[in-house]
């Protein structure tokens, strides 16, 4: 079955907004889940692959609500809490 | 962009920090590596990077041909890498009079970061993602490019393995000018293809 994010001519998505972004991230969290998920790959916590399939594997409605570091945040969280790294809802306020 | 921002930032934010405390607790990230990727990333890709690849192989006809033959040997050259933390194949694709190249990746947001710099919102979003590989012209338009009929529009794909750059067309009237100056023309959506220059 196809996955949400294999969206190639799908058509819905709206027009596209050309302005040239040149900003990488757009808060400091965004910096730092980038950085995250670069040294967890270095410490082979996970690889890429399993990554990607986290972004993938994300319920649809979740996926399209969220800015791209949010899907980020979601599969390194995602993993973590599979591979028993971190406690499910570690990361959670109390 | 994908998504919206409807989301708090705080929220985010204090989850994010509370897992690099987690990490840095267990010994699995240090203190200091998040900021030193950041710095690192930042310092390490840029666009000018791609338009040195590029002025390079308008003035070098036999280092054309070993970018097209092989894009990762030959940006490796010039010192650059074309993957990420895993190995990714880099191929250019070169622009002609008759043929017109553009990268996307549908499924992601796959990218030759090191030599196009961070990429920005709109390649990683649904919309272009969607619309680039059903109607190249129409997208093309967007970014106020028209090419005529005749010039056939090729679109790439990358996947996990493979990353493109667009190998654009050296602009006319420019025999002149110094390899140097020739970079000084290229632009990062030139490297992607919504530009010709």
């Amino acid at each position: 079955m196809a996955r949400i994010n294999d969206v190639g001519g799908m058509t819905g998505f709206g027009v596209i907004d050309t302005t040239d972004d040149a900003e990488p991230f757009h808060a400091d969290w965004e910096a730092r889940v980038f950085a995250l998920q670069r040294a967890l790959l270095v410490k082979k916590i996970f690889n890429l692959d399993e990554f990607r399939d986290a972004v993938e594997t994300m319920p649809p409605q979740e996926y399209l609500a969220a800015s791209y570091y949010e899907r980020w945040f979601h599969a390194i969280r995602t993993l973590l809490e599979r591979k028993g790294v971190i406690g499910e809802g570690a990361l959670d306020d109390d | 962009m994908s998504g919206t921002d409807t989301h708090d930032d705080a929220v985010i934010s204090r989850q994010v920090r509370r897992l690099e405390s987690l990490l840095e607790e267990k010994g699995i990230v240090g203190g200091d590596t998040v900021d030193e990727v950041i710095d690192g990333f930042l310092a390490g890709a840029s666009p000018v990077n791609g338009a040195k690849v590029t002025a390079r192989a308008w003035t070098d006809p036999a280092y054309r041909e070993r970018l097209l033959a092989d894009g990762t040997a030959a940006v490796g050259e010039l010192g650059f890498s074309s993957g990420g933390v895993q190995k990714q194949r880099l191929r250019v694709v070169e622009n002609t009079a008759g043929t017109h190249n553009i990268i996307v990746c549908t499924l992601c947001s796959c990218y030759p970061l090191r030599l196009l710099g961070p990429s920005p919102g709109w390649y990683k979003s649904e919309a272009y993602r969607s619309r680039v590989v059903r109607d190249p012209r129409g997208v093309l338009a967007d970014f106020g490019v028209t090419l005529p009929e005749s010039v056939d529009i090729t679109v790439w794909d990358s996947s996990a393995e493979t990353r493109y750059m667009v190998l654009p067309r050296r602009p006319a009237g420019t025999d002149d000018l110094s390899e140097e100056e020739l970079a000084g023309l290229v632009t990062r959506n030139g490297l992607i293809g919504t530009a010709v220059l």
